[in-house]
C-alpha cells in the first residue's frame, strides 16, 4: 500500500540530514551557499540572509547556478523544514549533492529564535507594469528584473552598435548605463545610429543617448563619458561596472579594454561589424578566452579596414548590437548560456549564424598571468601600433 | 599507392573577398591545412602575403579554423583535411 503522506514525510527525513538554525546561524557568516526553496512570494516577505531563492518546483534546473559545486555544504530550509526535507532528499539522491542539510524548522523556527531575516526590496507597482513582460518569465522573474534593476552596464561607443544596446537595455531596466563616446551627432550616423535623432545633430553623443535613454525609461541612470578612453582613463572609468559592452570602431581600444577588463575581472560582450558580416563573443576573465587569445595580435593595415572609413550595412549593427544586448542581460540574470569560449559569425547576405570555438591560450600574454601582475604600462600595448594606424590612415 | 588530395570548403572574410575575384567561398585541395592554403594561394596570389609571412608561418593575426575548430589546437597547418571540410579564414574586425 502506498504510504500516506505523513509517512512519506517521516521516511523522507530519516533519509537526510537536518541542521539546527543555531548552526545555521553561524555557517551563514562562512559564506555557506543557502536556498530558500519556498515560493518566490514566500520569499519576497522575508529570507534568510544572502539566501538563493529556488522554489521547489525548479529545484532541478536551476541549482546548478547558485551551487555548482556538488561536494560543497548546501543548506536547504522552507516554512517548516517540510518541503526542504524533500528538496534535500532530491538534491542528495538524484543530483549528487554530498552535503546538503534541511534546516530544522525552516524560517518559522529561525524567525521565533530571533534571527535577523532579510526582506527583499519589491518593485512598485509601476515597475511590476513596465517590467510585467519579463516578470512572467520564470528564468528572469522579480529576481532578475531586480538584478537588472541593480546592475551596472558601460557601453564603450553611441554609435552603431551601442544605439540599439543602450535602447534595449534601458528598456529592460538596466539601472545604470555609462556611456563613454566624444563623438558629436552628424547625418551620416542616422543610417544606423537609431538612438539619435536629426533634430540632434551637431550635439555631444552621450547628450543625445542619454535623452533618448530617459524617454524611455526615467529610472535608468545614465553616467556620461565624453572623452576618448585612453591607457590613461580606461581603469577609472570601467572600474564598478558590471558588464561591458564593447562596439569601439578601433584595435588599440580592443586591445586596450580587453587587458584592463582581465585586470579588473569584468566581463566584456563584444561586437564587431564590416559590411554585410558580424562577429560577436562575450570574453568573461579567467573563466573562457580573453580577446588576446582569440586574436594575439591586430592585422596590418591594408587587413584593416576600421581605420578608415567603411561601409555596413545599416541594420547589422542593429543585429549585432542586439545579440550583445541579450547576452548582456544572460549574463546579469545568470541565464543561459552565453558565448563565453564561442565566436558567433553572422553574414547577413547569406542570412547565417556560424561558430567557431575559442579556447583559452595558455600563452596569452595577458589572461595566462595574474590579474595583479598587469601593469599599467601594458594595458592595450602591442608593438608598432602607431605605426599601424598611421599607415591605415 | 596513389593519394588523391581532399577537395575543401574555404571561407573567405571580407577583407579578403577582394583578392579572390569577390568570392565568399572558393575550393581548394590539399591533404592538410596547410596545403590547401597554399593551393588557395596559388590561385589567387594576392592572398599569399596575407595568409603567410616571409618564412611560410600562417601569419599570428589570421585565425584558421577547421570545420569550427581553431587548428592551432589541433596539428595547425598539418591538420589533416578530409574531402568535404570546411575551413574558415578570420582576421579580427573592429568595426563599430
Amino acid at each position: 500500500m502506498s504510504p500516506s503522506g505523513a509517512e512519506l514525510l517521516r521516511r523522507i527525513k530519516s533519509q537526510i540530514d537536518e541542521v539546527d538554525p543555531s548552526e545555521v546561524k553561524e555557517l551563514i557568516d562562512e559564506g555557506v551557499t543557502i536556498v530558500d526553496v519556498r515560493g518566490s512570494e514566500e520569499f519576497a516577505t522575508g529570507h534568510l540572509p544572502g539566501a538563493k531563492s529556488i522554489p521547489r518546483g525548479h529545484l532541478e534546473s536551476r541549482i546548478e547556478s547558485a551551487a555548482p559545486d556538488r561536494s560543497a555544504e548546501l543548506i536547504v530550509y522552507c516554512a517548516s523544514g517540510n518541503r526542504s526535507a524533500y528538496a534535500a532528499r532530491t538534491l542528495r539522491e538524484d543530483l549528487g549533492y554530498e552535503h546538503v542539510r534541511s534546516m530544522t524548522g525552516g524560517i518559522t523556527l529561525w524567525k521565533d529564535r530571533g534571527y535577523e531575516v532579510e526582506v527583499p526590496r519589491t518593485l512598485s507597482g509601476e515597475q511590476r507594469e513596465r517590467y510585467s513582460r519579463h516578470l512572467l518569465i520564470p528564468e528572469i522573474g522579480a529576481e532578475g528584473q531586480q538584478k537588472l534593476l541593480d546592475a551596472k552596464v558601460l557601453l564603450l561607443g553611441a554609435g552603431g552598435l551601442g544605439s540599439p544596446t543602450a535602447l534595449y537595455l534601458a528598456a529592460a531596466g538596466v539601472g545604470t548605463l555609462g556611456i563613454v563616446d566624444d563623438d558629436e551627432v552628424d547625418l551620416s550616423n542616422l543610417q544606423r545610429q537609431v538612438i539619435h535623432s536629426t533634430q540632434r545633430i551637431g550635439i555631444p553623443k552621450v547628450d543625445s543617448a542619454e535623452e533618448s535613454i530617459h524617454a524611455l525609461n526615467p529610472d535608468v541612470q545614465v553616467v556620461k563619458y565624453p572623452v576618448r578612453i585612453d591607457a590613461s582613463n580606461i581603469v577609472e572609468i570601467i572600474e564598478g561596472y558590471d558588464v561591458i559592452v564593447d562596439g569601439v570602431d578601433n584595435f588599440p581600444t580592443r586591445y586596450l579594454l580587453n587587458d584592463a577588463t582581465v585586470r579588473l575581472k569584468i566581463p566584456v560582450v563584444s561586437a564587431s561589424i564590416l559590411g554585410f558580416d558580424g562577429q560577436l563573443s562575450v570574453f568573461k576573465p579567467y573563466e573562457g578566452p580573453c580577446y588576446r587569445c582569440l586574436f594575439r595580435e591586430p592585422p596590418p593595415a591594408e587587413l584593416a579596414p576600421s581605420c578608415g572609413a567603411n561601409g555596413v550595412l545599416g541594420v547589422l549593427p542593429g543585429t549585432m548590437g542586439l545579440l550583445q544586448a541579450t547576452e548582456v542581460i544572460k549574463l546579469i540574470v545568470g541565464i543561459g548560456e552565453p558565448a563565453i569560449g564561442r565566436l558567433l559569425l553572422y553574414d547577413a547576405l547569406g542570412a547565417t549564424l556560424t561558430e567557431v570555438k575559442v579556447h583559452r591560450d595558455p600563452d596569452c600574454p595577458i589572461c595566462s598571468r595574474d590579474p595583479e601582475d598587469i601593469t599599467d604600462e601594458e594595458l592595450g600595448s602591442f608593438p608598432d601600433y602607431e605605426a599601424f594606424c598611421a599607415a591605415a590612415g | 599507392m596513389v593519394i588523391i588530395p581532399s577537395m575543401a570548403t574555404i571561407r573567405i572574410p571580407p577583407v579578403l573577398r577582394a583578392s579572390v575575384g569577390g568570392e565568399k567561398e572558393v575550393s581548394a585541395s590539399g591533404g592538410n591545412v596547410g596545403e590547401v592554403l597554399r593551393d588557395l594561394a596559388s590561385s589567387y596570389p594576392a592572398t599569399q602575403d596575407q595568409l603567410f609571412s616571409a618564412e611560410g608561418e600562417l601569419n599570428r593575426y589570421v585565425n584558421v579554423y577547421l570545420n569550427d575548430e581553431d587548428v592551432r589546437v589541433l596539428d595547425g597547418l598539418d591538420t589533416a583535411v578530409r574531402d568535404g571540410d570546411v575551413l574558415v579564414i578570420l582576421p579580427a574586425m573592429a568595426g563599430g
